[in-house]
């Protein structure tokens, strides 16, 4: 890690969060890849691959629900993590802190559309 | 009274509180379908070393400040930041005790305000305000080179004359001159009762050492001394990249003061010992506000960060962004009246200057804890044992954590300092504290 980098680094195949685990925080990737993978007993799912700039674990910050899928890092990855009450406490002084996140989530929404349409087509 | 397409903002200083202004009020705007531009009036330049490319401070980025940020989509690179930090070490005469955080992780970031001290060349790490500015910027602020000498009134309407521009007229006016600047006097002759806040000089200085010599005795930690020294608040030694920044807050903090500092023994066994005497390269006295400022708007203009609402002591930087943030989302969602200040910005500045109510009732505990010797005794033995416990549960490392780096509202600290289990605890410390022969001296 170089002197003036913010965050933690997570070395290539590590776990940042682990399915079905208790969470209380966000992370934004500030350096380097991540996949996001839902683990089921048969076979695990790719959802994404996430990189610098994007977030994940944000669903954490509204609902009291485990971690829905894992999320591990590909190459070696530096996250920070924001901490749900520092959050929450912020958006209700200021509720525009949000935006960003409502435009990611809503992002995800519009590519699980083209997804489902897209199963829903074959 | 209200920003529509095609109105003009004139935002009068380049720091983080002038940068963050123009950079959400151009994010807002854009996110409602509003076009709206933005002027930056800054003719410093952040690039020169020394005082003149510099705002001067202590220049730390909280923890909290850094998650909000990162939060707003503005991760901060490492051409920026000089050194991440991630403990803090409390050094004090009856002892010094190293404390992590319970993450484990790098949430602070220790900047230069400008391009690096006086006469450093061809620095590594890019300024801070620079940084911001840039990112303005990038959103499409437009930069005006042009120190303002007269603010007046067109029409209802402010007018801005910088030195060799021409004057313009604008449907808002923002002040984010700081507390030093002489820009201040402009925005008190607008006539809408407008007084800078009350202030008290602090020492700033920064110690060549090189970044070997600082991994070696400063590591990733900030040093924060507990020491019973007459007028000082709070003194820390901040590691950069190839400088520390001596920081020391206060009241009226003169010469005498400085070196009497500098030469106690606790702060000199932190430098190397070859720096017998210790000379800074670079040093200045910058005034921070102490006292909350009356009615910091009118009706299209607003004055913010540090010449509006500020933190008391800490987290000055954090206060521009949350001043800032709440100037932006009035001035796009509500209004530019004297009445849309009122009833939303200075909402969220009240927040801030309630809370500083808590911080002078943190500060005076920890004047307190700095006068008697076995009460700082106390403190870091309860400390220490912390250090074995489990993060949630160091209760005391947090709470000088957080009142140190400014990463919780004082509210927070107060509140968690008065629970039961914590006092009980500190009470057995002390009184074990007495006990303990040669401890209960009142320095």
């Amino acid at each position: 890690m170089y002197i003036g980098e913010l965050g933690k680094i997570y070395k290539e195949g590590e776990n940042i969060v682990r399915q079905g685990e208790a969470g209380d925080c966000m992370y934004v990737i500030q350096a380097g890849k991540v996949e996001v993978v839902l683990e089921r007993p048969d076979s695990n799912v790719r959802l994404a691959v996430l990189e610098s700039g994007d977030i994940f674990g944000e669903m954490s910050l509204f609902s009291r629900t485990v971690r829905s899928a894992t999320v591990r890092a590909l190459t070696e990855t530096r996250v920070l993590t924001v901490d749900k009450k520092g959050f929450l406490r912020r958006v209700h002084e200021d509720p525009s802190l949000s935006f960003r996140i409502l435009q990611k989530m809503s992002e995800r929404i519009r590519k699980l559309n083209d997804d489902v349409a897209a199963l829903k087509g074959h | 009274m209200q920003l529509e397409d095609g109105s003009r903002v004139a935002v009068v200083g380049g720091g983080p509180a002038g940068s963050f202004t123009s950079y959400f009020l151009l994010d807002l705007a854009e996110r409602v379908g509003t076009s709206i531009s933005v002027d930056i009036y800054e003719p410093r330049d952040y690039t020169v070393p020394g005082p003149v490319g510099c705002n001067m401070c202590g220049g730390i980025i909280s923890e909290s400040l850094v998650q909000m940020l990162a939060t707003e989509g503005i991760n901060l690179p490492s051409t920026v930041i000089q050194r991440s930090i991630d403990s803090y070490v409390l050094h004090s005469d009856v002892g010094t005790v190293n404390i992590d955080t319970p993450l484990h992780e790098m949430r602070i970031g220790a900047v230069h305000r400008g391009a690096g001290p006086k006469g450093s060349k061809g620095a590594k790490w890019g300024s801070f305000d620079g940084h911001l500015l840039e990112l303005a910027h990038g959103k499409g602020a437009n930069i005006l080179r042009g120190k303002v000498e007269e603010l007046t009134w067109d029409n209802g309407r402010p007018r801005v004359q910088a030195k060799g521009l021409p004057a313009q007229t604008y449907d808002l006016l923002v002040g984010a001159v700081g507390i030093n600047s002489t820009a201040l006097k402009l925005f008190e002759g607008l006539g809408f009762q407008y007084k800078a806040p009350e202030a008290t000089r602090t020492f700033i200085a920064e110690f060549y050492l090189g970044a070997e010599a600082i991994k070696k005795y400063f590591g990733s930690s900030m040093h924060v001394f507990l020491m019973d020294m007459p007028r000082v608040e709070f003194a820390a030694i901040i590691p950069k990249g190839e400088y520390v920044t001596l920081c020391l807050l206060g009241h009226e903090i003169d010469k005498e003061l400085v070196d009497s500092f500098l030469n106690n023994p606790v702060v000199k066994s932190c430098f190397p010992p070859e720096m017998a005497i210790l000379t800074p390269a670079c040093q200045c006295g910058p005034k921070i506000a102490v006292k909350a400022v009356c009615q910091p708007f009118g009706d299209r203009v607003v004055l913010i960060g540090d010449c509006g609402v500020t933190r008391l002591y800490k987290d000055g930087i954090g206060a521009s962004y949350r001043t800032a943030k709440a100037v932006a989302v009035t001035a796009i969602f509500d209004g530019i009246s004297n009445k849309d200040f009122q009833r939303h910005y200075w909402t969220a500045c009240q927040v801030i200057n309630k809370d500083n109510q808590f911080g002078l009732v943190v500060f005076f505990i920890v004047s307190i804890i700095r006068k008697l010797r076995f009460v700082r005794r106390a403190v870091l033995r309860m400390t220490g044992k912390e250090q074995v416990m489990e993060g949630k549960k160091r209760a005391m490392s947090m709470v000088l954590w957080d009142t140190f780096t400014g990463s919780a509202p004082y509210r927070n600290i107060f509140w968690r300092a008065s629970q039961f289990n914590f006092l009980s605890r500190l009470i057995t410390e002390v009184t074990r504290a007495l006990v303990v022969p040669g401890s209960k001296g009142l320095n």
